[in-house]
C-alpha cells in the first residue's frame, strides 16, 4: 500500500532531471545548409551581441522579404561566449561582437578578416522610474547611501564602466557586479538598485520602467561594433548580404532608433 | 535516487557465489552512462592548463570563492534539514486535502529555471518585494546582495532533493515501529525524536549529501537574487561563469577546484556516514 506513492517520490525526480537536460544548451541553431545551390531555401546563420537582439532580428525579417527563399537564424548571447563558439566550431555566417576584443578572439584564430565597425553604443545612468535615490549625475554614484549595480569588468559593458568612473576619477562601491547589461538593468527595474551604468539601448529598450541620464565622461568609454562573414561560412554570399544590409541606410534607420549611435 | 536500503554486506575473503553472468543488457548501458558521466570531467582534465596552475590557485580571489561557497552550502544545507526534513514527515504523515498538491508545489524549485527562481525571489524578498519591502521597513534588512541572500537563494533550489529523499525514506520505513511506540505512551515528537528520525537516517544523510551538492553548484538563483561580489556573493560558480568570459583557462582551474573539493568532501563523508554498518 505505501508503494505505490514511493515509486512516485523516486520517478518525479529522475523525469524532472531528464527535462532539465534537454532544456538547456539549446542556445546553438542548427547548422546551415551547405549548399544555395538548387532552389533550396538557404540559411545565414547569424551570431550577433546580446544587446542586438531586437534590432538584427527586425533587420532579419527584412531580409528574408527582401531575398525570399533565405532565412536568417540568431544566435544571441554574450560576445565572448559566442566567440568562443565560434572558435571551437560552431556552424554561423556571420559575427556581429558588441566589443572589439571579442571580434579579435575570431580574427587571431583566422576565421574572419577586416570586420567592420557598424555601430557605437555609450553608457548611460540607469536609474529606476521614480529615481528613489534622486540620482542627477556620475558623481552621485559615489555617494555611499546610493545602491549602485555595475557589469563585471570581464563584460564590455563593465569595462566601458570602468573606464568612464575612471575618466571621471570617481570611487565608486558597487553592490553587484552583474554577469551581463540586461541583468544590471533587470536589478534597475526592479528597484534593487538605485542607479547602474548601462547601455543607452538598454534604457531605451526598458523605457517605462527605467530612465536614463546622459554624462559627459561616457564619450571616454565608447563601445565599438564590429562586424564579419566568417571565412568558413558555406553561405558566404548571402552572409555577405545581411552585412550589407546592416551597414545600408535602412540598417542604420534600425540600429539608431534603438539607441545606437553611428561610426 | 535515494539509498535508504543498507547497501548488502560484502562478503569477506572468498568470492560471492555468483548467479550467472553479468546481463550485458545491462552491464553496455551501465557503461555508456558512467562514459557519458566523466567524459566532460576528463575533458577538463585534458584541457586544465597544469603550467600555471599553482600560481592561479595562489590567487586570493580563488580561495575567497571557494571559501564562500562551502560556508554558503553547508549553511543552505543546514536550513533545509531544519525546514525540510519536518516537511518531509508532514508529505509523508499527515494526511490532509490537497496534500498531493502541496507535493507537486515542493518539486516547483526543480522545475523552474533557476534563473527565474531568483527572479521570483526578487520579487517575494526584493527591496520592493511583497516580504522583502516590509522587512526593511521593520529590522532594515535587506536580503539581495547579501551572503544571507546567496544563502536563500541556495536553500529555495537545493530544498526540494532532501524533501523528496526522506520522504521517501519515509514512506518506505516500516511504521509498525512507530505504533508500538505510541502504544508503549511516547508522544507523537518523542516517536518522531527516537523512532521515526533514526530510523530514516540514511535517506537524511543522502538527501543532504543531494542538497549540498546541488547548493555548492547554484548558479543561476544566486547571481540573480544575490548578485556578484567578491567575497561577499561571489561563489566558485559565479567566478567559473565569469572567468569565462575572458579567461578560459581560469575558468578550466576553478571548475576543478569547485569539483576536486565537493568529491573528497562527498567521499569522505560516504565512507564515514552512508557506508558504515
Amino acid at each position: 500500500m505505501i508503494r505505490r506513492p514511493f515509486r512516485w517520490a523516486v520517478a518525479l525526480p529522475v523525469a524532472l532531471a531528464l527535462a532539465g537536460l534537454s532544456g538547456c544548451g539549446s542556445s546553438q541553431p542548427a547548422s546551415s545548409p551547405a549548399s544555395a545551390a538548387g532552389g533550396e531555401a538557404t540559411t545565414v546563420t547569424v551570431f550577433a551581441a546580446a544587446s542586438l537582439t531586437g534590432t538584427f532580428t527586425e533587420l532579419g525579417k527584412a531580409f528574408e522579404t527582401a531575398h525570399p527563399g533565405t532565412s536568417v537564424k540568431f544566435n544571441f548571447g554574450s560576445s565572448a561566449t559566442l566567440a568562443q563558439q565560434i572558435t571551437q566550431g560552431a556552424p554561423a555566417d556571420v559575427f556581429a561582437a558588441a566589443s572589439p576584443a571579442t571580434m579579435k578572439t575570431v580574427t587571431d584564430a583566422s576565421l574572419a578578416s577586416a570586420p567592420t565597425t557598424f555601430v557605437r553604443n555609450k553608457l548611460q545612468i540607469a536609474v529606476p522610474a521614480d529615481n528613489p535615490a534622486k540620482v542627477a549625475a556620475l558623481k552621485d554614484l559615489a555617494d555611499p547611501k546610493v545602491k549602485v549595480a555595475l557589469c563585471a569588468e570581464q563584460v564590455p559593458c563593465g569595462a566601458a564602466a570602468v573606464k568612464a568612473l575612471g575618466a571621471a576619477g570617481l570611487k565608486v562601491s558597487p553592490v553587484t557586479l552583474e554577469q551581463d547589461v540586461k541583468a544590471t538593468v533587470t536589478k534597475v527595474e526592479l528597484g534593487e538598485v538605485d542607479a547602474a551604468l548601462v547601455y543607452k539601448t538598454d534604457v531605451i529598450a526598458g523605457a517605462g520602467k527605467v530612465k536614463g541620464i546622459d554624462f559627459p565622461e561616457a564619450d571616454k568609454a565608447i563601445n565599438d561594433y564590429p562586424i564579419a562573414v566568417l571565412s568558413k561560412s558555406p553561405a558566404a554570399d548571402p552572409a555577405k548580404q545581411f552585412v550589407d544590409l546592416v551597414l545600408s541606410q535602412q540598417g542604420k534607420d534600425v540600429l539608431t532608433r534603438a539607441g545606437f549611435e553611428a561610426p | 535516487m535515494t539509498s535508504t536500503t543498507p547497501a548488502p554486506a560484502r562478503s569477506p575473503g572468498r568470492g560471492a557465489p555468483r548467479a550467472g553472468r553479468l546481463p550485458w543488457v545491462l552491464v553496455v548501458p551501465a557503461l555508456l552512462g558512467l562514459v557519458f558521466l566523466v567524459l566532460p570531467l576528463a575533458g577538463l582534465l585534458l584541457r586544465a592548463p597544469w603550467a600555471t596552475l599553482p600560481q592561479r590557485l595562489a590567487e586570493p580571489q580563488v580561495l575567497e570563492a571557494l571559501r564562500l561557497s562551502l560556508v554558503t552550502a553547508t549553511v543552505a544545507t543546514a536550513v533545509c534539514l531544519l525546514l525540510g526534513v519536518p516537511l518531509a514527515w508532514l508529505l509523508a504523515r499527515a494526511s490532509f486535502p490537497g496534500l498531493r498538491v502541496v507535493r507537486a508545489l515542493v518539486t516547483v524549485p526543480l522545475v523552474l529555471p533557476p534563473v527565474v527562481g531568483g527572479v521570483a525571489l526578487l520579487l517575494v524578498l526584493g527591496r520592493r518585494g511583497l516580504v522583502g519591502q516590509w522587512l526593511e521597513a521593520a529590522f532594515g534588512v535587506t536580503l539581495p546582495f547579501t551572503t544571507a541572500g546567496v544563502v536563500v537563494a541556495e536553500a529555495f533550489v537545493a530544498m526540494p532533493f532532501l524533501v523528496i529523499s526522506v520522504e521517501g525514506a519515509l514512506r518506505a520505513a516500516d511504521m509498525r515501529f512507530e505504533e508500538a511506540a505510541a502504544t508503549l505512551g511516547a508522544s507523537r515528537w518523542t516517536v518522531f525524536r527516537r523512532v521515526t528520525l533514526p530510523l530514516v537516517m540514511p535517506g537524511v544523510v543522502a538527501g543532504a549529501v543531494l542538497c549540498w551538492a546541488r547548493a555548492l553548484g547554484e548558479f543561476g538563483a544566486t547571481i540573480t537574487f544575490a548578485g556578484n561580489f567578491p567575497g561577499r556573493t561571489q561563489t566558485m560558480p559565479l567566478a567559473v561563469y565569469l572567468a569565462l568570459e575572458t579567461e578560459p583557462e581560469a575558468a578550466i582551474v576553478l571548475s576543478l577546484v569547485l569539483l576536486a573539493v565537493s568529491v573528497i568532501i562527498l567521499a569522505s563523508l560516504r565512507d564515514r556516514w552512508v557506508n558504515s554498518p
